[in-house]
């Protein structure tokens, strides 16, 4: 069955580049926005269109679509390596692709008012639409080549988006920085690659494909690599990988400085989609990464850290957008926290209402700054609620969510992820990450309170001219504001009576091993197994389930519901009612608790005590300062990597100089002596040689040519001289007989 | 008692002025004509070797020989004379050297 349509969601928008880049400057902004934001609503329908498709009855497990085949090598002795240009959409890409191509959809319709006027209006919606692109093909890639590609693909757009008013120094800087820092990161996810590739050939499988890597996993788990479990090897170079562009410790720097691009980029790259790519590859290689458990602990432990280590960066930033990156990065961090306890679908429910309400933040800040005339510092703001009551409202409804306040999306999403931790029996990192939702609501209403609320301490041009925006900017803030509200009904927990749908939405996507040793990471991930009751999509029919493209899926008798059987003694009773342990409520109440209080005193301390932060901040000048200057991470990166690398460089340069030079100098002055010598030797011997040869021959014809004389009388006396001779000895020595 | 032995002595003496003519004169008739001695003294030597040495009368005959072919070549050679002569009015054979290498 070929589905080309999987090929249209990604290049549809690639086609919406071409044209953009090439002729978007010529046929007018309309034609440029209407091509920019059509084929991105193309993409979000075809998806829609393949969701719904995948939710019915008796639907395969995921649709592929094969392209063209893209390397096929080996065979014979070797392993042999059939690698397709595939697209797959599965149930863990089809929520990416909808969250991608939906919420990429509000972004670019919002950008037709954020971008109006821009002498790079064309190029803007040509290089949003390559975004895109990479990103769907990253996402609906069937194999880790084309993954790569498209994981490129959004650092390059990632680049061109946050340099993308270029003549601005600092803009191309940070757009330098980004893509160096992703590099950094890339790299490792090169060297992760090479290894899971090298261990698949030393098993005999030559493939790339996920779901076949997936599958063959524990064939790689006896073997070592460097003294680790190669699979925790794999899953800690590919973590680098998501380090990178996920914006984590130690490379989370880059996304602050990224804030430099335009404010709908922010949005979408840098908070919505691309920062979560890591996220999608580790739950992605969720059968790779649950026989690593060492690799899942380093996951969840830098998640954590980073989690909580930006969330206090964010609370001393003034300028508007550094908050909401410092509060991405922290809300990566819980990714990854999720992920990293094998929570996998709770990392991606996360993933997609923090892309809801934080590209809804993302726009409303845009908003405000569009009304302030470019102006992003919070100090100079205040009193927006009544100028601009959407905005208000939908950036309120945004940080309710972001805050974990029910019924909000941010609260079902994040208390899923930190019941997983605490379930996982990591309470050091629940700890954590408890602390960092305390710290995340406290910065958020700090923000509303002192950008919203209060006096307006803008100059009085500034002040005469504020206004709401106008619907093409305003609308896509309701849409997004709605999605903050509902997504999170997508997984309400047992604990809640819901059904946590989008668990068991994702469960067909994820993979299990028969293997005891990884017991206690696998638990969490393993809820109740009982999709296929209820959705009636599942795999109850097996061929149904190998003819959407994955021969390795899970057989049949093996699936999700029985595998696990042995792992939860009474899988079925889970099914039908879930055991809810009181500690989950517990939890829950914990932490709601603890936003609201936090939330609510950031919003009394701003708005009647303005006096309390300042009296702080003198009080612990030393801690103010350091939250203040973000840790002095970026001054530490310079001191010792720059600089490191600017020293290496100038001892490289000399060595350079002197030594590389030296020996070609060395080289080629040894060459002209040499040169000298053979010359000299070549004159004077061997052409002497052959002179003399050729002189010695001429004199002795010279002399002999004498003989020669002409004259008949002188041959007769050399005969006649000749004879006697000859007689003579013949008649002293006898004649010859 | 005149034996071969004289003859041979005579013969020799004949050759040996022809080669000393042939090596000494400079005019090209003077060794035209030690050509003619040298010839001389060999069909000598065959009649005398015919005379003295059982051989019938083949030593006569080569003499015979001799002197036709000392006829034709002394007829040639005057006239390759001659035809110097003409051309560069000087038979001095040490000037004739046109075989000079």
């Amino acid at each position: 069955m070929e589905h080309s349509w999987i090929g249209w969601i990604v290049f549809l928008p690639l086609l919406g580049f071409v044209f953009n880049i090439f002729a978007g400057k010529r046929v007018g902004v309309r034609v440029a926005h209407t091509v920019g934001v059509g084929t991105v609503l193309g993409s979000f329908l075809l998806a829609a269109n393949g969701f719904r498709m995948l939710t019915a009855e008796g639907a395969p497990l995921a649709f592929t679509s094969r392209m063209w085949t893209w390397i096929h090598v080996g065979g014979g002795t070797l392993p042999e390596l059939d690698l397709s240009a595939a697209l797959t959409f599965d149930h863990l890409s089809a929520v990416m692709a909808l969250v991608v191509s939906g919420v990429g959809l509000l972004i670019h319709i919002y950008s037709i008012g954020y971008m109006k006027g821009d002498e790079g209006y064309a190029r803007f919606f040509s290089y949003m639409n390559l975004f895109s692109f990479a990103m769907l093909l990253l996402v609906l890639g069937d194999n880790v080549l084309l993954m790569f590609v498209g994981w490129e693909g959004v650092g390059l757009c990632s680049y061109l988006l946050i340099g993308f008013w270029f003549k601005h120094l600092p803009n191309t800087t940070a757009g330098n920085k980004a893509f160096i820092v992703n590099r950094i990161g890339d790299f490792g996810f090169l060297i992760g690659l090479s290894l899971l590739f090298w261990g698949l050939i030393q098993a005999g499988h030559g493939t790339l494909r996920f779901s076949e890597i997936n599958a063959l996993t524990p064939l790689l788990a006896d073997m070592r690599f460097m003294g680790l479990p190669l699979l925790d090897a794999i899953g800690i170079f590919l973590f680098v990988g998501a380090t990178g562009k996920s914006a984590q410790i130690p490379l989370y720097v880059w996304l602050p400085d990224a804030m430099a691009g335009p404010t709908p980029v922010s949005a979408l790259i840098h908070a919505a989609t691309m920062v979560t790519a890591g996220v999608y590859m580790i739950a992605r290689f969720n059968g790779l990464y649950i026989l690593a458990p060492t690799a899942l602990a380093v996951v969840a432990t830098v998640g954590a850290i980073t989690a909580i280590f930006s969330a206090t960066i964010g609370l001393a930033q003034n300028d508007i957008k550094k908050v909401l990156a410092y509060s991405t990065v922290s809300q990566l961090g819980y990714m990854m926290l999720g992920v990293g306890v094998a929570a996998f679908s709770a990392g991606i429910f996360h993933l997609m209402t923090h892309a809801f309400f934080k590209a809804c933040l993302f726009l409303g800040s845009g908003s405000v700054i569009l009304s302030m005339h470019h102006e992003q510092d919070i100090r100079k703001m205040g009193g927006l609620a009544r100028k601009m009551p959407w905005t208000f409202g939908t950036f309120l409804v945004s940080t309710l969510a972001i805050a974990g306040l029910p019924p909000f999306a941010g609260f079902f999403s994040k208390d899923e992820i930190l019941w997983k931790v605490w379930e996982s029996g990591h309470k050091g990192l629940w700890l954590l990450g408890f602390l960092g939702a305390l710290l995340t609501s406290f910065y958020m209403f700090r923000l509303v309170a002192v950008t919203f609320f209060g006096e307006n301490r803008a100059d009085e041009h500034t002040k005469s001219h504020l206004k709401e925006q106008p619907w093409v900017v305003v609308g896509p803030l309701v849409g997004l504001a709605f999605l903050a509200t509902v997504g999170g009904f997508a997984g309400v927990p047992h604990a809640l009576g819901g059904a946590n749908r989008i668990h068991q939405w994702l469960e067909p996507a994820m993979f299990h091993h028969e293997n005891g040793a990884h017991a206690r990471w696998q638990a969490p991930a393993l809820v109740p197994p009982a999709f296929a009751a209820e959705d009636g999509h599942a795999a109850d029919d097996p061929g149904e389930a190998t003819r959407g493209g994955d021969g390795h899926r899970l057989p049949a008798e093996e699936s999700p519901g029985e595998v696990h059987e042995e792992a939860y003694a009474h899988g079925e009773e889970h099914a039908e009612h879930p055991a809810v342990d009181p500690a989950e409520y517990w939890l829950m109440i914990i932490s709601v608790l603890g936003a609201a209080l936090s939330g609510l005193l950031a919003l009394f301390i701003y708005t009647r005590r303005p006096d309390i932060p300042a009296r702080l901040a003198e009080r612990f000048k030393g801690l103010y300062r350091l939250i203040y200057n973000k840790y002095y991470v970026d001054e530490l990166y310079q001191a010792t990597v720059i600089s490191g690398v600017l020293k290496s460089m100038v001892a490289l340069a000399r060595f350079d100089l002197k030594v590389i030079d030296g020996i070609v100098n060395g080289v080629a002055t040894l060459t002209r002596w040499t040169a000298v010598v053979s010359g000299w030797i070549d004159n004077g011997f061997v052409d002497g040689l052959v002179n003399g040869l050729a002189d010695a021959a001429k004199v002795a014809g010279d002399r002999l040519r004498r003989l020669q004389t002409g004259r008949i009388q002188n041959y007769a006396y050399a005969v006649a001289t000749g004879t006697l001779v000859l007689v003579i000895i013949g008649l002293l020595i006898g004649f010859p007989r | 008692m005149i034996g071969l032995t004289h003859f041979l002595v005579l013969s020799a003496l004949l050759f040996t002025f022809g080669l000393y003519t042939i090596l000494s004169r400079r005019n090209a008739i003077g060794v035209l004509m030690g050509v003619e001695l040298v010839l001389n003294a060999g069909a000598l030597n065959f009649v005398a070797f015919g005379r003295f040495v059982e051989g019938g009368l083949s030593g006569a005959v080569f003499s015979i020989f001799i002197i036709v072919l000392a006829a034709a070549e002394a007829a040639v050679a005057m006239a390759i004379v001659l035809a110097i002569y003409q051309n560069i009015r000087n038979i001095q054979a040490d000037k004739l050297d046109a075989l000079q290498g």
